[in-house]
């Protein structure tokens, strides 16, 4: 195994996001900002409190904002980071080194999760200045976000891959990862929602990503932890399988 | 190791659409020398690189560098070779040195200050290390491409088309330090349509076309064997037939008679030895002459006849 190899991309990714890091970093926590002062102070002090497990609506829908953060930055991160080398012609230095799948993910995937992880830091400490929220299982829920981080920077990954373009870039981000966690429970709680509509939330997969980190931060959610770690670890594993054969076949790589 | 550093046996690649880039190519690349692949836009020079770099995947044959097997060994392979395409291609805002430890560790070696330097010196980008590269030149770009292709000290270099759009003194600048890496021991393979630079530069040239290696030799045997030399003797008055004392060689009548032409040699100087006998037997037969025009066919003259099918050579 290359480890230099993967350390050098990781490395040369976070340099990129660094050069970046005002634009990167205060875009989402302003949006998360006004998410919070819109939705946690002005409508959030008129909601009872009864529906949210007790809590307030401003720490109920924290979870649901990370998570809306930790999808859009993951997938956006990683889908650009191997789709820039592919614009420019550069990828044929990573075709070229001595550098294979694992290398490839652990440095590309890698650091477009740390770069979510960051900013959903960041976005915790942000929601603090707005909201009184705690987190009931604090292992659990830095273990949770760093899994989902590495699931959608892996689906994001494959993104990359796939387009051709920055139009098909940003329509699967835009088109259906926002919609699906709007949907999928950020801000009310699926028993909020009536029939058939409940039913239908429930073939949302973003609903299960939302609801789990909703555990970790509040100790209860609509649907139990294990189904939501089942979800997220199937998705890890159907993106790996993804990557794996678009490497053997070397699918918009090596063509 | 005294076997050839690089052995392509049957190598071909037919793209998706059945064009056929690389047509059964066999090939030996011996260890230190500079080898020039020449050919026209399409005729599957950049495939070739590619398919020993893992850029592109052959349908058939087999690649050996530095004995091994490039399939089943790449990781060892890869460390070892280096490769310039002919696009600039790079993060144009990272930094010149952070692009090229970039290179370097991505080719699985660790940071060295030592080797950054004199790799960065070697090219005159040392005072430019920490400058945007979309700030520089475009000569000032490619060089950096070379200095990140050598950032790992390869033993192989590939150059695809180095010299492609730079200016004339940049070119012979650029010739200077592929010639200072042959000295270092460092094999190079380049592929240019600039012919120029092949006789300039290159121990042997290989001539491709439409995916076929048409011919591989010494540039100095391919000289002697397919170059020609050509004069023009403008006669001082018409020659009906040519004189017996001339039959023996390569010569004939044109412009009805007035002007008497000489093709021959095989680019070893033996053309323009004859020419001089030609000329001292036409002296002793007083036959008069007003001009004498003698051109040596170049390589280039040769490799554009290769791929346009005519095997003769050229003056």
């Amino acid at each position: 195994m290359n480890l230099r190899g993967a350390i050098a991309i990781f490395t040369n990714e976070l340099l990129r996001f660094f050069r970046t890091a005002f634009g990167s970093i205060l875009s989402p926590v302003l949006t998360t900002s006004l998410y919070l002062v819109v939705f946690g102070a002005a409508i959030g002090s008129r909601m009872d409190p009864s529906q949210f497990g007790g809590s307030t609506y401003g720490a109920f829908i924290v979870p649901g904002l990370i998570m809306l953060t930790l999808l859009s930055e993951s997938t956006s991160n990683a889908s650009f980071g191997i789709y820039m080398p592919r614009f420019t012609g550069a990828i044929y230095e990573l075709l070229s080194a001595p550098v294979g799948v694992f290398e490839t993910l652990v440095g590309f995937v890698g650091a477009a999760a740390m770069k979510s992880l960051i900013i959903a830091g960041i976005i915790m400490l942000t929601a603090m200045l707005f909201v009184d929220y705690s987190v009931a299982h604090p292992f659990y829920a830095a273990g949770y976000i760093v899994l989902v981080a590495s699931a959608f920077a892996l689906f994001g990954f494959i993104l990359g891959l796939w387009a051709d373009g920055f139009e098909k870039l940003q329509i699967v981000p835009l088109l259906i990862l926002t919609p699906l966690t709007f949907l999928g429970g950020t801000f009310y709680s699926i028993k909020m929602l009536a029939e058939p509509w409940r039913t239908v939330a429930q073939f949302n997969p973003i609903f299960y990503l939302i609801s789990g980190l909703r555990w970790t931060f509040m100790g209860g959610s609509d649907v139990p932890i294990g189904l939501s770690l089942a979800c997220t670890v199937g998705f890890v594993v159907l993106c790996v399988g993804v990557i794996g054969f678009i490497f053997r076949t070397g699918w918009r790589l090596r063509e | 190791m005294d076997g050839p550093i690089l052995e392509l046996r049957g190598l071909s690649k037919t793209y998706k659409g059945g064009v056929r880039a690389l047509d059964s190519v066999d090939l030996d690349i011996r260890r230190g020398e500079i080898f020039a692949l020449l050919g026209p836009n399409g005729a599957g020079k950049t495939t070739l690189i590619g398919a020993v770099c893992g850029l592109v995947r052959p349908t058939e044959g087999t690649i050996r560098a530095f004995g091994e097997d490039v399939k089943s060994h790449w990781r060892s392979v890869r460390r070892r070779i280096g490769l310039v395409p002919q696009e600039l291609a790079f993060d144009m805002f990272a930094r010149v040195d952070h692009s090229v430890e970039y290179s370097r560790g991505m080719f699985g070696y660790p940071p060295n200050k030592a080797r950054l330097e004199e790799v960065l010196r070697s090219l005159s980008l040392w005072d430019k290390r920490e400058v945007k590269i979309r700030e520089l030149s475009g000569g000032m770009k490619r060089r950096v491409m070379i200095a990140k292709a050598l950032s790992h000290d390869p033993e192989l270099l590939f150059l695809d088309e180095p010299t492609a759009g730079v200016d004339v003194e940049l070119r012979r600048d650029m010739w200077r330090q592929i010639g200072a890496l042959r000295d270092q021991g460092t094999t190079i393979i380049l592929t240019t349509h600039y012919i120029e630079e092949a006789q300039e530069m290159a121990d042997r040239v290989g001539v491709i076309n439409k995916g076929k290696l048409l011919l591989v030799d010494d540039k100095d045997a391919i000289m002697a064997k397919l170059g020609r030399t050509e004069a023009r003797i403008i006669l001082g008055a018409p020659m009906s037939e040519l004189p017996p004392a001339l039959g023996e060689f390569p010569l004939s009548l044109e412009d009805e008679g007035r002007t008497l032409r000489y093709r021959g040699g095989d680019g070893t100087g033996k053309g323009k030895r004859e020419i001089a006998e030609v000329l001292r037997l036409l002296v002793r037969q007083d036959i008069m002459f007003e001009e004498v025009d003698t051109r040596e066919s170049t390589l280039e003259d040769i490799v554009v006849d290769l791929v346009d099918g005519r095997e003769g050579g050229a003056a």
